[in-house]
């Protein structure tokens, strides 16, 4: 059965399409077969970050009004030949999606993946709402910053009202927290909020938490999605919130060489 | 296979990621600003050939498949256009 989660946060710049490369290439990475889609009209990058940008011929807006069919605007992954991405159009609006459109290309590609991830834009509007509306499970991504945590707060809220899911009363939305961006050093100083802090306001279950790293801007300036650099703390980090995303009991720990306090800290939590 | 050589080649010029960053944009920045001025061409280009096609022979109405790779140098257009074989022929010819 495929399943459609959405990767979203409300506010901008905490890490969705980050986080949504990396998770599609991870679970592609675990034999998964995946695509992951741009829902940001008119901004698109989830094309740069997982570095097909060049190859972009057909996309999403094309598919819904019938100008493409839905495998010439799939872009298969040269890295692993299970990971799609579906690219969105840069000189279209949100006005180009439809809810009957998506709705029958998700239709579609549940028909040939496992796994469909959706990289919804920042902010509530048409297409944060189109990218969620169709989704079984939801990761919502919150930098532990003030400003983050209150906006998933407003999207959780989004999550269990304005769905296919809600409205048709099968229950609400799945929803994950991935915390991004998290900085141990900081949360030991007492400058950043911890993962428990975190956890007691939104009261969602965690998949993971991802370090500040270098290794994500790296991936970014060449568009390989993190997940790739498995040496790094934050691919890692990916590796694991996938684990758990198919069902694997992971214990939840980070960047060993800080361990220390931060692991006693997690310990706690788990 | 030329072309996995050629972006292998060009990688390792590029002395670091922010390098290759930097170099990715620029080619793709200026696909980017010519397109934006434009209609959205390609839809357009693919149903124009597909017509053209249907001309002189008798093919499907999702035969025709493009396939563009923005080059810094040069970019790759590449249309395929699938034909019916002999054996599909063969059937319509007796149907």
């Amino acid at each position: 059965m495929a399943k459609v989660i959405v990767v979203t946060s409300g506010k901008g710049g905490v890490g969705k399409t980050t986080s949504t490369a990396a998770i599609g290439a991870g679970l592609a990475m675990r034999g998964k077969k995946t695509v992951v889609i741009d829902f940001d009209v008119g901004l698109r990058n989830l094309d740069m970050i997982m570095g097909c940008e060049r190859r972009v011929v057909f996309d999403f807006i094309n598919v819904i009004q019938g100008d493409a069919k839905l495998k010439q605007a799939l872009i298969t992954d040269r890295r692993l030949d299970n990971l799609s991405v579906l690219p969105t159009s840069q000189t279209r609006d949100k006005d180009a999606l439809t809810q009957e459109g998506v709705g029958k290309v998700i239709d579609e590609l549940r028909k040939e993946f496992d796994y469909i991830i959706c990289d919804s834009p920042a902010g509530i509007e048409r297409g944060a709402h189109l990218a969620m509306y169709y989704a079984d499970e939801a990761v919502v991504v919150t930098n532990p910053e003030v400003s983050s945590v209150r906006d998933s707060d407003r999207v959780l809220g989004l999550l269990s009202s304005k769905t296919h899911h809600a409205e048709k009363g099968e229950g609400p939305v799945k929803a994950h927290l991935l915390l991004t961006r998290y900085d141990p050093a900081r949360v030991a100083r007492g400058e950043m909020m911890k993962v428990e802090d975190i956890l007691e306001i939104l009261s969602i279950p965690l998949l993971g938490i991802i370090p500040e790293s270098p290794a994500v801007l790296k991936a970014s300036n060449v568009g390989t999605p993190v997940v790739f650099d498995a040496k790094s703390n934050a691919g890692k980090a990916y590796e694991d919130a996938v684990s758990r995303l198919i069902g694997e009991q992971i214990e939840m720990k980070i960047q060993p060489e800080r361990a220390g306090l931060f692991q006693r800290l997690l310990r706690r939590t788990a | 296979m030329s072309m996995n050589m050629l972006s292998f080649f060009r990688r390792s010029r590029a002395a670091n990621s922010a390098d290759t960053a930097k170099e990715r944009l620029q080619i793709l920045l200026s696909h980017e600003r010519v397109d934006r001025s434009g209609p959205d061409y390609l839809p357009m280009l693919q149903r124009d050939i597909l017509e053209v096609v249907k001309r002189y022979m008798k093919v499907g109405g999702d035969s025709v498949d493009i396939k563009l790779e923005r080059g810094d140098d040069l970019s790759t257009l590449e249309i395929n256009v699938e034909l019916p074989g002999a054996r599909a022929l063969h059937a319509r010819g007796a149907a």
